[in-house]
């Protein structure tokens, strides 16, 4: 990824704490652009405080939140949205006893100008999105219940919700946990085509080799802080990332100085 | 209001039939099962007492005290569905009831005309259900706990500002909006006498199913009720529902309360909500919305509103005596909440 493209997202200073657990103690990241960026870390390191942070669900300590060189406040959920942040969340975020359709148009619903759903409008827009996505093959309608599907099936509608705004950046959790192997399939190609067509995305995945497959750049955090990060290019391949990863997780930092062009 | 059973995980495996698509009934019975289920406890709840009695149950003689009473429990009932379906309580619309037909009774009384005094009180109803409503969400208190004690409050406001009065207005009764409100009509030639309130709480049932099922408020207390923490991640305001629901619910009770003073003869008891707390509360689970909050059923509602007025009068004309009528209400209440498990099991 070049350099030279301009952040679209950047958190700065993020300081997040639930009572007297400290999760973020100062985290500065910067979204660029058009890149794929791989989110990294240990179970716990504070990933997904990052990324409900950046969508607005928390409300951080301290730091802010700048978007397109503007600093956002206040930065709420809906406020993300509007500026064309969508996330797929870790729990996926999903009403169970409510059908596809529903889910998709969560908080987003098309409405006439009383404020009437327009239910077909909706149907035919579902049906094409997750179409689009590639979850067809099952006999599913856009009218079956949330809490019937299967996980994958669930993560799809998840998906399609973030894929109907036509967002500038999309922030996935943990997409792939639990899915099978052609699911995750799925889930890297629906990746690879929000990226040709310009768009940002922000991964956070576990499977190193997964996530060294689709970024462009990764940023490490460890214990609520920046260990490191680095652009696909600064490393000589999967294993020196994992090697740095392994580093960090044993010695509680990882050497810098091994990166080819440092961040 | 989340309750959850082993036994709800266990009858969801059943309802994952989606895939099989038998015939064009097995999905609107899906769809709409606790409704209709709610329409056939009504119904099967008439015939047991018609049987008994047939004359007078076919006599339409028998319905005009039913649909003289009935409207106040669908107005009540249908609000709770709002109330209920996005994960809150409330226990304090009887005394709303009482206050607000305080508050129509001295506009009446101090010389606003009744149409005008009506539109006050439910001014005033959403004003004290905006209270409710803020108290619960921004106090963070259960809104078990808070309707509770607010219900006690507000009835002993009233009756120290009442003093154990009644009032009444009894020249009012020749107005214009007292006949639009509660007069009545002779159904084509029949015996039977259609009180207009009647009519007036069949459109709010069309009024309340319309903003549920298709308005997006409706769509947002459904799922905010069903996962309040993806309603927030998506943008949802939680706390805007969560007090707007309170709003619907006092603007019902005060309509109630406006309603019973004019019922009365434009006579105004301060308790007369009182007795409609438990009846309201069993049509609305009779009518199949479940207590778990997420989904729920405006119609269920109506027909549950119907078959709690039933029973009372309904046990006494079949000839059983009075202290049946308890024992039959509990009876139905747990046969219907049995019924409803077939058609809408909880899924997760
Ligand atoms: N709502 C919350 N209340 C209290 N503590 C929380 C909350 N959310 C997160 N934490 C704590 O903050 C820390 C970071 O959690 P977070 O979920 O961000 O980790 P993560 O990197 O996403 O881990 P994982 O890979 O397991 O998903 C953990 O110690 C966690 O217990
Ligand atoms: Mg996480």
């Amino acid at each position: 990824m070049s350099a030279a493209s301009e952040p679209v997202v950047e958190l700065r200073n993020i300081v997040k704490r639930f009572g007297s657990v400290e999760a973020l103690s100062g985290v500065t990241m910067t979204v660029r652009n058009g890149e794929v960026l791989g989110l990294l870390g240990d179970n716990g390191a504070g990933k997904s405080t990052l990324i409900k942070t950046l969508a607005g669900v928390h409300d951080p300590d301290e730091g802010e939140i700048i978007v397109k060189g503007e600093v956002r406040k206040p930065w709420t959920p809906a406020a993300a949205r509007d500026a064309g942040i969508e996330t797929v969340f870790q729990d996926r975020a999903l009403a169970p006893q409510h059908s596809i359709v529903t889910n998709v148009f969560m908080g987003r619903e098309i409405t006439n100008s009383l404020g009437l759903l327009r239910v077909q409008v909706q149907i035919d827009e579902a049906n094409r999105l997750m179409r689009e996505i590639g979850f067809t093959s099952k006999v599913f309608n856009p009218e079956s219940t949330v809490g019937t599907l299967s996980g994958g099936e669930r993560q799809g509608v998840a998906i399609a919700r973030a894929l109907y705004n036509q967002a500038d950046v999309i922030v996935l959790d943990e997409p792939t946990t639990a899915l099978s192997l052609t699911e995750t399939q799925k889930v890297f190609r629906f990746v690879e085509a929000v990226k040709s067509s310009g768009r940002t995305v922000v991964f956070i995945g576990h499977n190193i080799y997964h996530v060294w497959d689709i970024a462009d750049r990764f940023f490490v955090i460890d214990r609520g802080k920046e260990a490191f990060e680095g652009a696909k290019s600064s490393f000589t391949g999967a294993d020196h990332l994992i090697e740095m990863m392994h580093q960090l997780a044993e010695t509680g930092s990882a050497d810098t100085s091994s990166l080819l062009e440092p961040a | 209001m989340r309750t959850n059973t082993v036994n709800d995980a266990k009858t969801n495996a059943n309802s994952g039939d989606h895939r099989t698509e038998q015939s064009r009934w097995t999905p609107f019975y899906r769809k709409n099962g606790r409704a209709l289920n709610a329409f056939l406890a009504l119904v099967l709840v008439w015939i047991f007492f018609a049987v008994n009695n047939p004359t007078l149950f076919l006599n339409p003689l028998f319905y005009n005290a039913f649909l003289f009473s009935v409207p106040a429990t669908i107005f009540l009932t249908t609000s709770l569905v709002f109330v209920i379906v996005s994960g809150e309580l409330d226990l304090a619309f009887p005394s709303v009831v009482g206050a607000a037909g305080g508050v129509f009774m001295y506009s009446v009384v101090l010389g606003v005309p009744v149409i005008p005094a009506f539109f006050l009180t439910m001014g005033f109803g959403a004003m004290i259900g905006l209270g409710i409503g803020l108290i619960v969400v921004y106090g963070r208190i259960s809104s078990l706990v808070a309707t509770l004690g607010l219900n006690f409050f507000i009835l002993g406001i009233v009756n120290l500002l009442a003093q154990g009065r009644t009032i009444s207005a009894p020249e009012a009764m020749n107005s214009f909006g007292y006949k639009l409100f509660v007069g009545k009509w002779h159904l084509f030639d029949t015996t039977l006498r259609v009180p207009n309130h009647f009519i007036w709480s069949l459109v709010w049932v069309v009024f309340c199913y319309v903003l549920f099922k298709y308005h997006r408020f409706g769509n947002r207390v459904q799922l905010v009720g069903d996962n309040t923490d993806s309603a927030r991640e998506m943008g949802i305001n939680i706390e805007r529902i969560r007090v707007s629901v309170f709003v619907v619910s006092g603007v019902a009770a005060a309509i109630t309360g406006a309603l019973l003073v004019q019922m009365a003869n434009m006579v105004w008891f301060p308790t007369s909500g009182k007795a409609y707390l438990l009846i309201a509360l069993a049509a609305l689970f009779v009518g199949g919305t479940p207590t778990w909050g997420g989904v729920g059923t405006i119609f269920g509602a109506f027909f549950g509103a119907m078959t709690v007025t039933l029973i009372p009068s309904g046990a006494v004309g079949a000839g059983f005596a009075g202290y049946w009528t308890d024992f039959i209400f509990g009876l139905v209440i747990i046969l219907t909440m049995i019924a409803h498990r077939f058609s809408g099991a909880r899924v997760r």
